[in-house]
């Protein structure tokens, strides 16, 4: 579904990524660790086009990211994605929040929109936030709706960018369980996170990155209980 | 002593406003100085805008010169951009006075309000267009739906300051002789040798205007502030 091949990407003379391949398979979750400053932000900004990869190629579906020509906007309807710092629109309500990028691009109209929009927010647990702006939001009620937004395009794939490090310990969880529903309802994921409980539970692959590369990659069990990466377990010795 | 006083300010009162209706001289002057206030918000708003957008397009050769622009009317004086417009640019064609200084205000003001937008639409969120195009919008689509909506906040409140500057700026309209305000005094000053009197008059003009403008701008914040 996603394929990376050999992705490299500088920012000046600093090298973030250097030559990172892989490749998610529908239905799959991946989840992502490492530490601090080791890329993982940055790789899962180019699997959309945020960050322009300096060389590599990115395929959805067979079709290359980053071959000139592509409408690279079609093309990010199919990767939904969440931010660590949720990014929610401030000046429109919930309900604008998840309708607007469904009518604007997919033509639906707001009636049908609205309703969907609904279904989502019940399934994020969230039914009777509407017409609230965000201000009037918790941090985890934020990230909830931001997942909702991110769902009303019926991406293909959704992407995560630490959803749970910007939270008060107390709402990490109710966001770690909307995602979970979504990988029970068979959602192709990648999750960037330090939440090594949920990534044990639910990943299917863990890849762990260090210094602009996949250092290790391999299941959970073996990955947590046997890493072979000197930096893998030094890593793994400071977070568990 | 007081009966003094009071029988200086009438005579005062009489000689610049009322002997000869020169309160006329005022009443028309303060009427072209809001006119090119006006005119000069909406064609620097216009200017401003253009090259705004043309400072935050990836085109490097726009940016250049918008950024050019807006260094070089904020490097000179207004009342030298103002005859240089007036006598170089406009000298042989036969336009209205008002016409000419209006151009010329609006395009001082244009550079202003150029920074203003892009100050206002720079200091929107990095992650609201980041957001915008994740979902697939494209860049004018967000910058439509999203980003601008929030830098009008942002905006707001330094466009109505820029009019109150423009405002008081057009007191150098007599330069290419428009009777503005300004020159109004000036003229009846010619007539009755008062030392200051028309100056106070149109101080108080001048004030009063600012004081309306002032509040109005701080009703509209307020009222942006509630729909936060
Ligand atoms: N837009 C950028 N410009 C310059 N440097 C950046 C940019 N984004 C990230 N970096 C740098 O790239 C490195 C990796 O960042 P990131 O991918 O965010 O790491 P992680 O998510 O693993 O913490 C860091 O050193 C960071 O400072
Ligand atoms: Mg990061």
């Amino acid at each position: 579904m996603i394929k990376v091949v050999d992705l490299y990407k500088s920012f000046g003379t600093l090298e973030v990524l250097r030559g990172v391949s892989n490749e998610i398979h529908k239905g799959e979750v991946v989840c992502v660790i490492g530490p601090s400053g080791s890329g993982k932000s940055t790789f899962l900004r180019c699997l959309n086009l945020l960050e322009e990869p300096t060389s590599g190629e990115v395929f959805i579906d067979g079709v290359s990211l980053t071959e000139h020509g592509k409408d690279i906007n079609k093309l990010r309807q199919k990767v939904g994605m969440v931010f660590q710092q949720f990014n929610l629109f401030p000046h429109m309500n919930v309900m604008e929040n998840i309708t607007l990028a469904p009518v604007k691009l997919k033509g639906m109209s707001k009636e049908e929109a609205s309703e969907k929009a609904v279904m989502l927010l019940r399934k994020v647990g969230l039914p009777d936030k509407d017409y609230e702006y965000p201000n009037k939001l918790s941090g985890g009620q934020k990230q909830r709706v931001a997942i909702a937004r991110a769902l009303a395009m019926d991406p293909e794939i959704m992407l995560f960018d630490e959803p749970t490090s910007a939270l008060d310990p107390e709402m990490v969880g109710e966001v770690l369980s909307a995602m979970k529903q979504l990988v029970v309802e068979g959602m192709t994921m990648v999750v960037v996170t330090h939440e090594m409980g949920f990534a044990r539970e639910v990943g299917d692959r863990i890849l762990f990155m260090d210094e602009g590369i996949i250092a290790e990659e391999n299941s959970p069990e073996e990955l947590f209980n046997n890493p072979k990466n000197e930096r893998t377990r030094s890593f793994l010795s400071k977070v568990l | 002593m007081i009966m003094k006083i009071i029988g200086k300010l009438s005579d005062e009162i009489f000689f610049n406003l009322i002997r000869e209706n020169r309160y006329l001289h005022f009443v028309k002057g303060l009427g072209i100085s809001i006119q090119l206030t006006f005119y000069a918000a909406l064609i620097g708003g216009a200017i401003g805008l253009l090259i705004a957008l043309a400072r935050l397009t990836n085109n490097k050769v726009l940016s250049y010169f918008a950024s050019k622009y807006v260094d070089i009317i904020r490097g000179t004086p207004v009342v030298v951009q103002l005859l240089i417009i007036y006598f170089a640019v406009f000298a042989s064609v036969n336009m209205h006075r008002v016409a000419v200084a209006s151009i010329a205000f609006g395009i001082n003001s244009g550079a202003y309000v150029a920074e203003l937008i892009r100050a206002g639409i720079q200091a929107v969120d990095k992650g609201q267009m980041e957001a915008a195009r994740s979902l697939g919008l494209s860049y004018s689509q967000s910058m439509y739906h999203i980003i601008i909506p929030q830098a009008i906040k942002n905006i707001l409140p330094g466009m109505g300051n820029e009019v109150i500057s423009l405002w008081k700026e057009t007191a150098i309209a007599g330069f290419i002789g428009l009777e503005d305000l300004m020159r109004g005094a000036e003229i009846v000053r010619g007539r009755t040798f008062s030392n200051y009197t028309p100056y106070l008059v149109i101080a108080l003009i001048y004030f009063y205007i600012t004081v309306m403008m002032t509040a109005a701008l701080g009703k509209m914040e307020r009222g942006m502030r509630k729909s936060d």
